[in-house]
């Protein structure tokens, strides 16, 4: 091939061929050096465990929150093991302890504490650190051009905050007591008066809210302040934007919970009744409270936080879908300014539909429709980005890649999460399906199969940046299918469940109910054998990723010759090396000249340009064609 | 203002531990006008509104629903609270007083002023314990009903922002200033900053006053 065209690297002419090489090579010294160096800087404990360094927060989230994952996945699987074959003695669950599975049958007491618990793991622990702690930690600097975030050090107590809240919740699973075991709501009265499991959670809790608190501000002035030169609102990739919309909800709707969190405490601590009415009775005796108090203002508080939580929950996973879709179509995401406007306009609306949980309270008609009507309303700009992804998709030479088979399959599946949640936000209907396993299957249907999707697909996507190692494409493609299949073997059942009228949070998965029983007993086997598939499923992923990053930690890289191996245009992949940095990130913080997705520009020799460059290389005569790295090298010298 | 330009360059170079230099840490960004924490502290601020927000829109809902609910001018001390309201506007006065004298260049005025506000903090906290010991001789504690609940849990956490306020001032008025050799003008910046943030905490007791104690 043509690769014969001469370039000067220094004073010495070469072949551009050889120039790209001698470049890499040079870069790979200097990245070396630059290492030892760092090394030698700081000690071990200030390097890795109380680091201030973005990326390295962003690791410890990652691996916390995946560590968190899978508890509360195994979690699930005992709870599962339960509901499809309901007493039978299984020896795994003696590993929880006689004293809540005496002789391998799990007690009916600790199925509430393992359901309340999955809930809080999964969401709390799990999914938000992971989607804005971990990628959003590591990503958001990189993507803006940013050095590191704006307050590196509320940065490293924002990831301890989490990790005390989360030892506070872990640590009630060794108390005689037992955890927090109201589910994942913890709704008052029963809440209030439960045991002392539930004081850990809101402990727990506040911790937790602090640690978001301090985030947010952290993400929120580092997305408006230390933003590249060049790098304007309308030239963020996508995945910011949902960051930043991202930020905003956990900073304005986590407080009204750490109120409604310092308020139950006062009534489970200083005896106060905040949530409890007068005269309640409780095992037959009234309780001394003073009483006057009002069970809904805790669900008021907590939907006011909870609601928006749901958007924090798929806002980042729609932002990593968006960019691997541009990626992988190697075409500019259709509609960017239009999905921009949508994930505001959800933000906002995000705030003004939180009683559309409380249709079955009697709240009165008036509020319902009022919060039916916010409701229907914010369903459009999901719609929105949405449409847009899959439009997105119409032309493009797509790349099937892991990362892409994730982000594909994220479409429908939360499409259909999202469908499914219709008729939950009109009140005639949820009357019918409030507290069954509808629910369950139509937000389990946006989180599972839809945010934790995304994040797999983040991590196959992002892996090769945070390790210069690819995760291997055929464990992965084994992962994903194995993965959807499974998946939809748990969650789809559900669906008819809930129809039929199952109630959720039922012990023995509804067998004792006439009108239950037979469905219950069809589909409930079916899916703790889908559950138990979907684990197994895990296991390729989870040597995949350690026997990588293993490697990637011995030094050895299978990805060394390039640095950006998914061709991307986003500053992250164009104007670092893979690893990044040490603290800095950058050599030189870089100059944007472009919007996020420039794929296939018409007059470009390649078809991606970065942001950082500044002019489009004209496409040369058949064989004429530049690498666009060493082109720059070419006009520097 | 010599201090402020000599803050600028002597930013760059500060101890001999490499440390990243933020950009816009200490001179504001051109295009948004402010530095990063006192953006920073406003978004803090704002997390500050809903919390406060949902605590007293639990107050309303408590006692729209409540049978009977006690009037607060009956029930709890008016004369120290009064008192309390005028100590922290004082202080807020104090505090402004203390930027001005440091965006002059002048460190011993600006701490004078820092130790006022400190000490305006702490008359505050004592006149709370009392009122709050008044209020326990009476018999009447948290659990008595809704009311001096929610007076206790909204006074209590209002109490722990000042105390809050107060550790950082005080950590100014000691430690904390060693700042003011090397880098005067993020220090400046600092008591800015907690200015912002001992505004906001004056501002709830503003709202807390009138709404527990004369309604």
């Amino acid at each position: 091939m043509a690769l014969k065209r001469q370039v000067r690297v220094g004073n010495q002419w070469m072949y551009a061929r050889d120039a790209w090489r001698t470049l890499e090579e040079a870069r790979r010294v200097t990245l070396e050096e630059e290492r030892l160096q760092q090394q030698h800087e700081l000690p071990f404990i200030r390097k890795y465990v109380f680091s201030t360094d973005h990326k390295v927060i962003g690791l410890q989230y990652g691996f916390t929150a995946l560590c968190f994952l899978l508890l509360g996945f195994c979690l699930m699987i005992l709870m599962r093991l339960q509901l499809g074959w309901p007493g039978q003695a299984f020896s795994v669950m003696k590993l929880i302890g006689a004293m809540r599975a005496p002789g391998g049958v799990l007690l009916p007491e600790a199925y509430n504490q393992l359901g309340a618990m999955h809930g809080t793991i999964m969401i709390f622990l799990g999914i938000v650190p992971l989607a804005v702690g971990a990628f959003g930690n590591y990503l958001v600097p990189l993507q803006i051009g940013a050095p590191d975030m704006a307050f590196p050090k509320l940065n490293m107590a924002s990831y301890w905050c989490y990790f005390v809240g989360g030892v506070i919740m872990l640590s009630s699973f060794f108390y005689s007591g037992g955890t927090a075991n109201s589910g994942w709501t913890s709704y008052p009265p029963l809440s209030d008066i439960a045991t002392h499991g539930q004081t850990f959670w809101l402990c727990g809790m506040v911790f937790l809210i602090t640690s978001s608190l301090l985030g947010s501000v952290n993400f929120l002035v580092t997305i408006i302040q230390l933003r590249a030169k060049g790098m304007t609102l309308m030239r963020f990739p996508f995945f910011v934007w949902a960051q930043f919309v991202t930020s905003f909800l956990l900073l304005l709707a986590f407080p009204p919970l750490e109120a409604a969190a310092v308020l139950q405490m006062m009534d489970r601590l200083a005896g106060t009744s905040f949530f409890l009415p007068s005269g309640l009775v409780v095992s037959g005796q009234v309780l001394p409270n003073a009483g006057g108090g009002n069970p809904l203002l805790w669900q008021h508080l907590f939907w006011f936080l909870a609601h928006p939580e749901v958007y924090v929950l798929i806002l980042p996973a729609m932002g990593i879908i968006a960019e691997i879709i541009a990626n992988n179509t190697r075409k500019p995401l259709w509609g960017y300014r239009s999905m921009v406007g949508a994930v505001i306009f959800l933000g906002f609306m995000s705030f003004v539909v939180w009683a559309h949980h409380m249709f079955l309270t009697g709240m009165g008609t008036v509020i319902s429709a009022f919060f039916q009507t916010t409701t229907m309303i914010i369903s459009i700009p999901s719609v929105i980005v949405l449409s847009a992804l899959f439009i997105s998709l119409w032309g493009g030479s797509i790349r099937f890649n892991t990362p892409m088979l994730f982000a594909l399959a994220f479409l429908p599946m939360f499409g259909i999460g999202g469908l499914t949640g219709l008729p939950l936000g009109l009140a005639t209907a949820d009357l019918h399906l409030h507290d069954t396993y509808y629910v369950i299957g139509h937000f389990h249907y946006v989180v599972a199969p839809g945010t934790i999707f995304a994040m797999f697909a983040g991590v196959y996507y992002w892996f090769p940046k945070i390790s210069g190692r690819r995760l291997n494409e055929f464990w992965g493609k084994v992962h994903f299918w194995i993965s959807l299949v499974c998946i939809n073997g748990i969650f789809f059942p559900m669906f008819m469940q809930g129809l039929a009228g199952v109630s959720r949070r039922l012990y023995d998965g509804g067998i004792q109910y006439a009108h239950a029983k037979a469905i219950a007993e069809q589909t409930n086997p079916f899916m703790s054998v889908c559950a138990i598939g979907l684990l197994c499923a895990q296991v390729p992923f989870l040597i995949n990723f350690f026997y990588n990053a293993i490697l990637a930690l011995l030094g050895r890289r299978n990805e060394i010759a390039n640095q950006n191996p998914w061709q991307a245009t986003t500053l992250e992949w164009a104007a670092t090396t893979s690893p990044p940095l040490g603290h800095g990130n950058f050599e030189v913080i870089p100059v944007v000249y472009r919007g996020p997705y420039e794929y296939s520009l018409p007059d470009s020799a390649t078809d991606w340009t970065p942001q950082n460059q500044e002019s489009v290389e004209p496409a040369l005569p058949p064989g004429g064609g530049m690498l666009p790295e060493v082109a720059v090298a070419q006009r520097e010298m | 203002m010599d201090a402020h330009a000599h803050a600028i360059d002597a930013g760059h170079d500060h101890g001999g531990h490499h440390e990243l230099e933020i950009p816009f840490n200490v001179a504001p960004r051109p295009d948004t006008g402010v530095y990063n924490a006192k953006l920073g502290v406003w978004l803090f601020l704002a997390s500050e509104v809903m919390l406060f927000g949902a605590l007293f829109s639990s107050l309303i809902l408590l006692r729209t629903g409540a049978a009977h609910w006690p009037v607060g001018k009956d029930t709890l001390h008016v004369l120290p609270a009064t008192i309390n309201t005028f100590v922290l506007i004082l202080s807020s006065v104090t505090v402004v007083l203390a930027w001005a004298n440091l965006r002059l260049g002048d460190l011993k005025m600006g701490r004078i002023f820092i130790g006022v506000t400190l000490l305006c903090g702490l008359i505050f906290m004592l006149i709370k314990a009392y009122e709050y010991n008044l209020s326990f001789s009476h018999e009447h504690f948290p659990k008595t009903n809704n009311f001096f609940a929610i007076y206790f849990t909204m006074t209590g956490l209002h109490g722990l922002h000042v105390l809050g306020g107060m550790i950082v001032f005080a950590y100014f008025l000691t430690f904390g200033s060693k700042m003011w050799k090397t880098e005067p003008a993020r220090f400046t910046n600092r008591i800015e900053v907690v200015g912002l943030y001992w505004h906001f905490v004056d501002l709830v007791w503003i709202f807390l006053f009138p709404t527990l104690y004369l309604l």
